[in-house]
């Protein structure tokens, strides 16, 4: 009862909390891109070839960008409270349809990236933490910091060499085999397939951090008195280091995973490009190029929804975790 | 407070030269600096090294590295030289990565002076710009900055500075709340100083060294978004560099992986380096926490 209490207190904080900046970011992203030279009626008058002045009038006034840019904003927030993102004027349908299509794709690249990061992360860390000063931890301290400086794209088209090109293992590209028409567990490992590469290349930087976190939170924890006890108390070495040892440094470590979806997704606009992966980030990349601004900005705002959901998620994970943290 | 004031000087300085030492004690921050004074060397003779524009087919295309002296790392599809891109193209990476740190650091201290120092109201607000800052996913939001104001060096500069102030703010402000409370600022403000002296002259030498440590960092991080801009073709179009060499290279990544790979050496060393001077500079900027990194 308490307990849930405490829980709730931290929620509502972190959705009152939530609420100004949505609304910020909302009117910055608006009047940020409503500042940029060319409209999607240029773009699109760009590719039909030339374009009557009065085509170009039409097209404004049909996509709703011929009246002042306060109004436009108001209309905006309007939709929004009918929980609307607006149409498309590129693809004509709604935005919230074309960015459905893509989530998925991206939220199962970035888990599989962040389950990939975490995993290997942690095992880093402890294996450096448990071997500190001596030559593994040195060699692997020297593997972190140089997964921490590769950039993910290029890494992403080595990989594609390596395990696509010369060892023919792994698809090059793509979330499935096309006209394949696999079914039940052949279709999801062919998806579990198309999706080590992209997710590994996403992962890497990941992969360093969280070594160097772990590593860090082990020695700390390592060094506190109920760790001696349990060593003194006769348990088995790798009993202490799973169980009271890493159990506890793991607090930290879950804390920035939260705060890391949202370079997760940036990187993931990267990534999807090298992979043709047709997910969220490629189509934010997309709409910039043809001034798409109503998908731009339904992507940019369900971006930072995301981020906010993860932050919320982890500072109940943490309460919840760790009964010290209480309300600010 | 004239001696105290030299004895903090005195002090101060004898620290630094202590933090020098240290971080020239350590091997792999003089490896890294020497490889970083060389690419700067490098960058800076550019001109020198290859007079013509690294952009004009010199060669036969698809040249591979060793298959012609005269072209020591090949040439690409164009016939360019690989190893005159790579020379050029550090330029790039060196004079974004620092330009773009200096602009995110000067914002950032700037904001996170004034938040952390004043407090209140004007705090409340500027952690508020931060949060809608570090909300939105930086690459996505540096994409649209660079997309909309047209790529070019300048443009891209100011983006990747716009995505990296709030780190240093935060920071920042977390340094000046703590100082703030301290002796010396309450003697400070005794002797009737302005805020603006307490701030830049009082305050922020002693917050330096974790914002150092950031800079180098940043640094690192700017070079990688400068990369993964020009691959995506959101580059400056008429400088190469090694991002766009890269890009370049992708349709023919299954035949000649060799121009994938090179560039990629060049950024993965670059900034491999910068963040060991980072580590190591952590080190001999605070000597007690070293042993736990």
């Amino acid at each position: 009862m308490l307990e849930n209490r405490r829980l709730l207190r931290v929620l509502r904080r972190t959705v009152v909390q939530a609420v100004p900046t949505i609304l910020g970011i909302i009117v910055l992203n608006f009047l940020l891109l409503k500042l940029a030279p060319g409209d999607a009626a240029d773009v699109m008058a760009g590719e039909f070839g030339a374009a009557t002045e009065e085509t170009m009038v039409m097209l404004r006034q049909r996509f709703g960008l011929d009246v002042p840019v306060l109004q436009q904003l108001l209309a905006y927030l309007g939709n929004l409270a009918q929980f609307s993102l607006g149409q498309s004027p590129r693809y004509g349908m709604p935005v919230s349809e074309l960015i459905g299509q893509r989530l998925p794709s991206t939220l199962m690249l970035m888990g599989m990236a962040l389950a990939i990061a975490l995993g290997i992360g942690i095992a880093l860390g402890t294996a450096m933490a448990l071997t500190a000063g001596r030559w593994p931890d040195r060699v692997l301290s020297v593997v972190s910091l140089i997964f921490y400086s590769v950039p993910g794209f290029w890494i992403g088209l080595m990989l594609i060499v390596l395990f696509s090109v010369k060892l023919g293992w792994l698809p090059s590209g793509g979330q499935e085999t096309i006209g394949a028409g696999l079914t039940g567990i052949d279709y999801v490992l062919d998806r579990l397939k198309h999706m080590i590469l992209p997710a590994t290349s996403l992962a890497l930087f990941y992969v360093a951090i969280y070594g160097r976190l772990t590593r860090a939170a082990v020695l700390e924890v390592a060094s506190q008195d109920y760790v001696r006890t349990a060593a003194a108390k006769g348990l088995p070495p790798l009993a202490v280091t799973l169980r009271h040892i890493v159990r506890n440094a793991l607090l930290p470590v879950t804390t920035l995973a939260g705060i890391h979806l949202g370079g997760i997704l940036g990187g993931a606009v990267v990534v999807e490009t090298v992979y043709s992966w047709p997910g969220l980030g490629r189509l934010a990349f997309e709409s910039v190029m043809r001034r798409d601004f109503n998908v731009l900005l339904g992507v940019l705002l369900l971006s930072s929804f995301l981020v906010i959901i993860a932050n919320t998620l982890v500072d109940l994970l943490h309460a919840w975790l760790d009964p010290r943290v209480e309300v600010r | 407070m004239t001696t105290t004031t030299t004895t903090e000087v005195i002090a101060s300085s004898s620290g630094s030269w202590r933090a020098v030492r240290a971080f020239f004690r350590n091997p792999a921050a003089v490896l890294a600096t020497a490889f970083l004074v060389f690419v700067t060397i490098v960058a800076l003779t550019a001109p020198l090294i290859y007079p013509e524009d690294p952009l004009s087919m010199v060669a036969r295309p698809f040249l591979w590295p060793g298959q012609n002296p005269k072209f020591l790392l090949g040439s690409d599809s164009l016939g360019r030289d690989v190893a005159a891109g790579l020379v050029w193209g550090s330029r790039i990476s060196l004079v974004i990565g620092i330009a773009a740190m200096a602009l995110g650091v000067t914002i950032g201290i700037v904001v996170g002076a004034t938040a952390g120092y004043f407090g209140g109201r004007i705090d409340d607000a500027l952690v508020r710009l931060v949060e809608i800052f570090q909300t939105t996913p930086s690459f996505l939001m540096l994409v649209v900055l660079v997309a909309i104001a047209e790529p070019r060096v300048e443009s891209i500069t100011v983006g990747i500075a716009l995505v990296t102030w709030p780190t240093i703010a935060r920071l920042v402000r977390a340094e000046f709340r703590s100082l703030r409370e301290k002796d010396f600022v309450t003697a400070a403000r005794g002797l009737g100083y302005g805020h603006l002296r307490i701030i830049f002259i009082e305050i922020l030498p002693n917050a330096l060294p974790p914002i150092i440590v950031t800079s180098s960092v940043i640094v690192a991080s700017a070079i990688l978004m400068e990369s993964a801009l020009s691959f995506m073709g959101l580059g400056d179009p008429n400088r190469i560099s090694w991002g766009s060499m890269i890009g370049a290279s992708r349709e023919t990544l299954r035949t000649a992986w060799y121009l994938t790979a090179i560039p990629g050496i060049a950024i993965v060393l670059t900034v491999l380096a910068l963040n060991m001077i980072g580590d190591a500079l952590n080190d001999a900027l605070n000597p007690r926490l070293s042993g736990e990194r």
